[in-house]
């Protein structure tokens, strides 16, 4: 067994070899990537199940301490994350072939691993919150990775500005339930006897670092431009690990949440829900479907945690991972083939890429939900669960995010009919050919989760691995297969564009008119402010000085009439002033 | 004798030479204005001679003296300064003469050091 | 209103009246000869103060040598016979300091003597300045004589351009 605080070790290790590698040693810096991500999975496998720390540091009266908070959930969510990980770094080995800046790529991925890894098994908020901050700044090297690409640096900074927005939030929650607690560490701060208002308080906060990294409303608008970045990184980073860090630490201090804040949540949930879907059935860009359908499934996990339902929420998790990674990577087969991420430029090339094709079919049926897929029983689970409510928030939440889970239901089978459609069947306007293999294995072995983990719900120590309940099936479970179906054969006969839902209901455009222009108002404010003032007045002390100095020096050189005037002038002044003092 | 009246003569004196030196142009006639002013000067020296041997008494040691005519003595060095000032003045302003073809003071250029 | 009061006042008119006319005219000759004018009052009113050796060495050195050399300069700057208009610079500072400067003296020196009388002394002769040089002021004098000398040697130093520093 061993210690929890191995396992961010072990790949951050590995990002500090890879990033002092020169640029020529892509072999090397494939190994020690490839060794990281494959040594952090073995470790997760075999992690010890424990809550030891001791305290590192004491800021006044606050104790920051030094540990791992290992349970049974950080164990699977930590297995994920090692498996997308690994099937990653070995796709990015031909994916980024031609790329000369691979080196440090790699080592970027396996610093990010292991930022991920470290908020999954911090035992203290300090701990957890620098993790959370690394893996930002990897989002945004790593997006920002392909300097050739024009949008790229602007969706980088995007991406780190607006989760920086929510992470504001997240500092000061942190802050709040820290302080109240007297000490960071978890255990801790879970067992603390908190008044009503400092936690309502401090899971709002919280709640705005949630929306800002899991991209939810109204902090989502990042995600879909952070598709600039190369595929890999968007399966790995923007599908499967950091966006679901967000749900995951909401489940970690889920007995902080107040019924008005889970009601919060909720009505985020439903409204990114509905809102991801939606957007997801009128884009072209394959990529940009897959990341509204990373926002939309978020919402549902989200949904999920304002019902009162951890467990359904890291089911769908956990799923979700698995076949959002493989639609990433199979999509990057697609656009690595075909040279374009256009679904106009599409179509037909089931008969190219066989392998490709079934693994893509795959992962779209889980995430439509289709039976007996993975993606089925977890948004089941979510569906039951928002049916059923548990937990502190009050009523109306479980109907919200129960209607709207079945709306997305069908809308999410909508879209996902449609891409397959655009795809892969139809006339035949390009040609494509089966990937590699470096990136044609990590795609099919992505596959057997995606298709198989549902069924784990009927393994009884998965089960209580995640406090799940036993599956069992009444008419209800028959009410979403209903839906998928009518969803799936209208994407499939084809809809036509909405406007309103191609733009994401133009809120880009409401974020940049609200926030953007008048941040860049003042930003142009101050700066003129301090061009004008600050530098005016050095400036201007200079130049004064020195034309000061000038002009005393040309009293200096005046003539002798002058001169003579000025010292008679002073004379009879000075004999003035003597007589009359 | 009323000393008022020589002191205010050599007041206006030097008050007329002070203008001539802040009025003139010429060299030579900004020199004669200060001759005005040394004069009005020297005035003052004598008058208050003439008024301190009135009044300081004389001194009795074994005859009797009249006190020493200190003022004079000073309005005699002056007059030997200004003797002394005219001439070397009159050189420089002779030089000016030959370097610059002028001699008009408020002409003569500092802001350009020529070799 | 003694008789040497009623020579004081003539004399100082005059005084005072050439010394105007040589500050304003605008012939640079006759400024010379007005100042002779003037120098001549200043003698005699030398002589009413019965300060006799200053009075005949103010006329010998003052009227005799220096203006006589102030002549020699005017012609030798090839001054202009007649009137010439740009001998004056602007005129309002000059009467303000001027007029400060003479004005304000003069209101010091009536404050401080009104309308007093004083008898004239004896007259200081030749031999009582003399002892009085010789006896209190012989340093100051013999510096004097080193300073005439200095000014001999600079003006003729400055005037011939064959002797000075070298280059």
């Amino acid at each position: 067994m061993i210690p929890g605080v191995l396992l961010p070790a072990v790949p951050f290790a590995a990002a500090l070899i890879g990033l002092v590698l020169p640029l020529k040693a892509r072999k090397a810096a494939a190994t020690v990537a490839v060794v990281g991500a494959a040594a952090a999975l073995i470790i997760a496998i075999f992690l010890d199940k424990s809550d030891k720390s001791r305290s590192w540091l004491e800021i006044g009266d606050l104790t920051v301490t030094f540990g791992a908070r290992v349970d049974k959930p950080a164990v699977l969510v930590a297995i994920a994350v090692g498996v997308v990980a690994l099937a990653v770094q070995v796709y990015s080995i031909t994916y980024l072939a031609d790329d000369d800046r691979y080196p440090p790529y790699a080592a970027q991925v396996s610093l990010f691993t292991a930022a991920m890894l470290l908020v999954v098994v911090a035992g203290d908020l300090i701990m957890l919150l620098v993790g959370w901050e690394v893996m930002g700044i990897c989002s945004y090297l790593l997006i920002g990775h392909d300097r050739r690409l024009p949008e790229a640096p602007a969706a980088a900074v995007k991406a780190f500005i607006v989760t920086r927005v929510g992470d504001v939030g997240f500092l000061l929650g942190i802050a709040v339930l820290g302080i109240g607690a007297g000490t960071f560490r978890i255990a801790d701060v879970l067992s603390h006897d908190y008044s009503a208002t400092t936690l309502t308080v401090a899971g709002l906060l919280l709640l705005a670092g949630v929306a800002g990294k899991s991209a939810q409303f109204p902090l989502h608008t990042w995600l879909p431009d952070a598709m600039a970045g190369p595929t890999p990184i968007s399966a790995l980073i923007h599908a499967a690990t950091m966006v679901a860090a967000g749900i995951y630490v909401v489940t970690r201090l889920y007995p902080l949440f107040t019924g008005t804040v889970l009601a919060v949540l909720g009505v985020m949930a439903a409204i990114t829900l509905l809102l991801g879907a939606l957007t997801a059935t009128a884009q072209d860009d394959i990529k940009r479907v897959l990341a509204w359908s990373t926002v939309s499934q978020i919402g549902y996990m989200a949904g999920a945690l304002a019902v009162g339902s951890t467990s359904a929420a890291l089911f769908h998790l956990l799923t979700h991972a698995a076949f959002k990674a493989l639609l990433f990577l199979a999509a990057g087969c697609v656009i690595h083939a075909v040279g374009s991420n256009l679904m106009s430029r599409m179509g037909g090339l089931r008969r190219d890429m066989p392998v490709t094709f079934w693994s893509f079919a795959i992962g779209l049926g889980a995430l439509a939900g289709l039976p007996p897929l993975a993606g089925f029983w977890s948004k089941e689970g979510i569906v039951d669960a928002a049916h059923h409510p548990r937990g502190a928030a009050p009523e109306w939440v479980g109907w919200l995010v129960w209607l709207a889970a079945l709306a997305g239901v069908a809308i999410t089978a909508l879209y996902a009919a449609r891409l397959l459609r655009g795809v892969f069947f139809g006339a035949a306007s390009t040609h494509g050919h089966e990937a590699p293999p470096l990136m044609r294995w990590p795609v099919a072995l992505l596959a057997i989760p995606s298709a198989l983990l549902g069924l784990a719900i009927f393994w009884p120590a998965f089960r209580e691995a995640l406090g799940l309940e036993e599956a069992h099936f009444d008419a209800w479970v028959l009410l979403p297969v209903a839906l998928l179906a009518a969803g799936a054969a209208v994407g499939w006969r084809g809809v036509p564009t909405v406007p309103a839902f191609a733009r994401a209901f133009w809120l880009d455009e409401v974020q940049h008119f609200l926030v953007v222009r008048p941040v860049r108002f003042a930003a142009r404010g101050l700066r003129l402010a301090d061009e004008a003032g600050v530098d005016g007045v050095v400036e201007g002390t200079g130049r004064t000085a020195v034309r000061l100095g000038r002009r005393l020096a040309a009293a200096h050189r005046s003539g002798l009439p002058r001169a003579a005037t000025a010292v008679l002038a002073a004379a009879v002044l000075l004999a003035a002033l003597g007589v009359i003092l | 004798m009323r000393p008022v009246i020589p002191y205010v003569m050599a007041a206006l004196l030097f008050g007329i030479g002070v203008y001539g030196v802040l009025r003139r142009r010429n060299a030579v006639l900004l020199l004669m204005s200060v001759e005005i002013m040394l004069n009005a000067v020297n005035l003052i020296l004598v008058t208050a001679d003439t008024t301190a041997r009135a009044a300081l008494p004389h001194l009795d040691l074994i005859t009797p003296h009249p006190p020493p005519p200190t003022g004079q003595v000073f309005a005699l060095f002056v007059i030997v300064i200004a003797a002394a000032e005219v001439g070397v003045g009159l050189a420089i302003v002779l030089q000016l003469y030959r370097l610059r073809a002028s001699v008009a003071l408020d002409e003569v250029p500092l802001e350009r050091i020529d070799a | 209103m003694t008789a040497a009061d009623v020579l004081l006042l003539g004399l100082g008119a005059v005084a005072v009246g050439s010394a105007l006319l040589v500050v304003t005219t605008k012939h640079l000759v006759r400024a010379g000869l007005y100042l002779v004018v003037c120098l001549g009052a200043m003698a005699g009113l030398y002589l009413v103060l019965t300060a006799e050796l200053v009075a005949w060495v103010q006329v010998l050195i003052y009227v005799g040598a220096v203006v006589v050399l102030l002549l020699f300069a005017v012609m030798l700057t090839r001054a202009p016979i007649g009137a010439s208009d740009d001998l004056d610079r602007p005129g309002w500072p000059a009467v303000l300091v001027g007029g400060g400067a003479g004005l304000g003296l003069a209101a010091l020196l009536i404050d401080a003597f009104r309308w007093t009388t004083v008898d004239l002394p004896e007259a200081g002769t030749a031999e009582r300045l003399g002892s009085e040089i010789f006896g209190s002021w012989v340093l100051p004098f013999e510096v004097l004589s080193v300073l005439l000398l200095a000014a001999l040697v600079g003006a003729i130093v400055v005037s011939r351009p064959d002797i000075g520093a070298d280059r």
